[in-house]
């Protein structure tokens, strides 16, 4: 049979500011396959179903449907051209029904009226070719997930989709309503509608992928059909990337435990116990969902704990606000920089101190040459670069922005530093400050725990990686044992 | 030639800075240039302390309004805590004889308390202040109405006179007031760690709670320092007008929003100085006085004063707009809060 070319990238670049996020990326899509996109955060897969549905404009390259080629796209025409795509969160109007949604922006009845018998006929037709069982008339906030996810694909089939993207689409989804949308997935293919699937879940991409991709920090590595390739070449495709940061050795062996937590539960984990030494990074390791950040809040007071114990340098502790959590000598820094971490329109002095602002005043009144010496002092010693410490914050680079946070934490004389994906978008050269400070604080006696999605640094920087799955402690693994593929597995509930 | 052309430019970037931060201001001098030369008796000391004590209720109000648009909320109800106050302030002075500087201690301890209400059902209700506002609004003016029963309440003592209509030297004490709170709220907002906060929690919720911040008894505290300000006036307008009027402070929410948002105060929050408060509450104080001398009628001065906060708000969105398209150069830029 021939082989017809359904969707064709070629040489698509995107630049963001300090990111390259798409290099030269050229990539084939066959009519009625299911082609897998993999990759790492980061690695690029997000901004690469964005150029095609044309919600971004890429910086250069082609993009050719069927016979046409395009240099860009916009959202209008690419679903002129058949192109659906699923987002991770939902598109759907929470309040109206499900044929409405599904009939969202289309025409049917005469001038501007809508004629709603002729919609949950269609919408009907629509469920019938794929036996769904949903009622067209029921209200999409009344549906579970699963159903409001089907809801999706309903929509975009009843628009003659050609190519459909879905963005991880089983996030939400529980085993028996993944085998059902699978079914409508296999229904799809077979009427030769091309299916671009994300996923970070390997065994499904098995179980439902013809191809697969890998990108790797915004390049094409490779692709292979999944008949004739395993996990393990996969994952080592997806992360197996030269060194390009160097990562400070550690001077000083970790001490007495700092920070103890005993069956923790809440924000969506359960039963959480470990212990983070002063001296020690704690590596935190999971997939997106795992509930690493959701720990981090817990510890922090920033959500309620349900049950269990914490106890700082032996002692038990109660932390029901940040503010408890700041107190006690407990620093968060926040995965959102900007809108958890800094005050954007604030200057760098105002944030570097402002968590420290009440201790830095008198009778309620701010002591301004205190305030200016404390934040000398930080700028100095994370070498924020910056021309004055009336900048606003918003003017500084990732880096820099996330060196002010930073601060802010250290102002406030933490013994416990979290750190929640601490280089996220924060380009190499201060990526390896950050590095440097991190080990810093760790040889003063600091106990530091840090997410990170980005395994080759957590594997750099920890002394000790803990591995979260769906909530709960997976594995943990000492520094001698380290191995991406071990980690991967736990992350992934294969042990 | 190199250095003049990016003098120049420099030049003209700080001019725009300059008119930018001081546009309202510009605005403000000139209707009074153009004022003293087309209308009569505008511009004469006289006058001037006229239109100082117009604008002085108006303005007291306002500040505790700045508190709470700067932490990010909106309280719609002043007019009718003025209202309640005022008319249960009235029927303990006229009515039951209560001795003039307990009634006062009585009137700020209540404006407090209501402000403080509107600050924990805001908390506990989780809604955004200006439903609950909307809500109280009506509460606090049915209040007042039940309270006054329907009349007016005359027969205040001579005492108290004195608040309302009384002198410092040549300054009328509203305006004495006026300017101890306008003090006091710059002094607040700009040099305790209480204004920090205030600005943290419009600027950025989550990160100010993240930070250490208990954003809830914050929320409290900016609504009862609403409260407490808006009592004041209430104590001022009732000595003014010397008996006890549902109408009193009528509508005052608006007047005081409108003053606000001219003087730059941001609907989002977390931005507002108090000085381009003052700036706002005197451009419309100078309109009222001076459209009123070229005797124009009220409904006029409504018309206009639309228009104007319309022409301002217009401008700050086209200025921001501006900036945001053509200049990357941050240098110019001076801290919003500083």
């Amino acid at each position: 049979m021939d082989e017809q070319i359904a969707l064709s990238l070629k040489n698509i670049t995107k630049q963001y500011p300090g990111v390259l996020a798409l290099d030269r990326v050229s990539l084939d899509f066959v009519q009625g396959e299911v082609h897998a996109l993999l990759g790492e955060n980061g690695a690029g897969k997000s901004t690469l179903i964005k150029v095609i549905a044309g919600a971004i404009e890429p910086d250069a390259g082609v993009i050719q449907i069927g016979a046409q080629q395009y240099t860009q796209m916009n959202p209008h025409l690419a679903r002129s051209l058949g192109v659906e795509v699923i987002y991770q969160e939902f598109n759907l109007a929470p309040s109206l029904s499900v044929a409405e949604n599904i009939f969202l922006g289309d025409k049917t009845g005469r001038g501007i009226l809508i004629d709603k018998k002729v919609m949950v006929q269609r919408a009907r037709e629509v469920f019938k070719q794929f036996a769904i069982d949903i009622d067209p008339h029921a209200l999409v906030r009344d549906l579970p997930s699963a159903q409001q996810q089907i809801v999706e694909i309903a929509k975009a089939v009843s628009k003659n989709v050609r190519i459909l993207i879905m963005d991880e689409p089983t996030a939400p989804l529980t085993v028996s309503e993944v085998d059902s949308m699978f079914e409508i997935v296999r229904q799809l293919k077979a009427r030769g509608v091309t299916i671009l699937y994300i996923s970070h879940r390997l065994e499904e991409i098995f179980r439902i992928a013809d191809k697969v991709s890998v990108l790797r920090d915004g390049r094409y590595i490779a692709t292979r059909a999944t008949a004739a390739t395993n996990r393990k070449e996969l994952i080592s495709l997806m992360v197996g990337r030269e060194l390009k940061e160097s990562y400070p050795a550690r001077t000083v062996a970790p001490r007495e435990v700092a920070l103890e937590v005993r069956h923790l539960s809440g924000n969506g984990d359960e039963d959480i116990s470990f212990s983070v030494r002063k001296g020690e990074i704690l590596g935190l390791s999971g997939l997106v969902g795992a509930g690493r950040t959701e720990l981090a809040r817990v510890i922090f007071g920033a959500e309620p704990a349900e049950s269990g114990e914490i106890l700082l340098e032996g002692r038990p502790v109660q932390i029901r606000s940040p503010q408890d959590a700041i107190n006690l000598g407990i620093g968060l820094i926040p995965e959102d920089r900007k809108h958890q971490g800094v005050f954007l329109d604030m200057d760098i002095k105002w944030n570097i101190s402002f968590t420290q602002v009440r201790q830095l005043s008198r009778y309620a009144v701010v002591d301004g040459r205190r305030e200016t010496t404390l934040a000398e002092k930080f700028r100095n010693l994370l070498r924020i670069k910056t021309p004055s410490l009336e900048q606003q914050v918003k003017n500084l680079s990732g880096g820099n922005q996330q060196k002010v946070v930073l601060a802010k934490s250290l102002a406030a004389q933490s013994k416990v530093l979290i750190f929640d994906e601490p280089t996220r978008g924060i380009d190499v050269g201060a990526k390896q400050e950050i590095y440097n400070l991190m080990c810093a604080l760790a040889d003063d006696g600091l106990a530091i725990i840090m997410i990170s999605s980005d395994m080759e640094e957590l594997l750099g920087m920890a002394d000790r990686i803990l591995v979260l799955c769906e909530g709960r402690i997976a594995g943990e693994v000492p520094r001698a044992q380290f191995n991406q593929n071990l980690i991967l597995d736990l992350a992934s509930g294969k042990h | 030639m190199n250095a003049d052309t990016t003098m120049t430019t420099e030049l003209q970037g700080n001019v725009f800075a300059f008119l930018k931060k001081y546009v309202t201001l510009l605005v403000l001098l000139g209707m009074i240039g153009l004022f003293a030369v087309i209308a009569p008796n505008f511009a004469t000391p006289n006058n001037f302390i006229i239109l100082l004590r117009q604008v002085s209720f108006t303005a007291i109000s306002a500040v505790g309004i700045a508190f709470v648009m700067i932490s990010g909320g909106m309280d719609l109800s002043i007019g009718a805590q003025i209202t309640l106050t005022n008319v249960l302030t009235a029927i303990l002075l006229a009515r039951m004889g209560v001795p003039p500087v307990l009634v006062i201690v009585f009137c700020l301890a209540l404006g407090t308390f209501l402000g403080t209400t509107n600050g924990y059902i805001s908390n506990l209700l989780k809604v955004h202040p200006l439903i609950v506002t909307l809500g109280t609004m009506t509460i606090f003016k049915g209040l007042g109405y039940i309270a006054a029963g329907g009349n007016s309440i005359s027969g205040l003592p001579e005492s108290f006179k004195w608040l309302g209509q009384g002198y410092i030297g040549p300054i009328p004490v509203p305006v004495a007031i006026m300017g101890l709170v306008l003090l006091a709220g710059g002094f607040i907002l700009n040099k305790t760690y209480f204004g920090r906060y205030i600005f943290a929690l419009g600027g950025n919720e989550e990160a100010a709670r993240l930070a250490g911040v208990n954003t809830q008894r914050m929320k409290v505290f900016v609504f009862a320092i609403c409260g407490f300000f808006s009592a004041i006036t209430s104590l001022l307008l009732l000595s003014r007008v010397f008996s006890g009027q549902v109408t009193t402070g009528a509508g005052m929410e608006f007047d005081c929003m409108t003053a606000a948002v001219l003087g730059g105060i941001s609907f989002k929050g977390g931005e507002g100085t108090i000085l381009g408060l003052l700036t706002g509450v005197l451009i419309i104080g100078v309109l009222n006085n001076a459209l009123q001398l070229l005797s124009l009628g009220d409904y006029y001065q409504m018309v206009v004063k639309g228009l104007v906060l319309l022409a301002a708000v217009g401008f700050d969105t086209w200025q921001k707009n501006h900036k945001a398209s053509k200049s990357r150069r941050p240098a110019t830029q001076g801290a919003v809060a500083a």
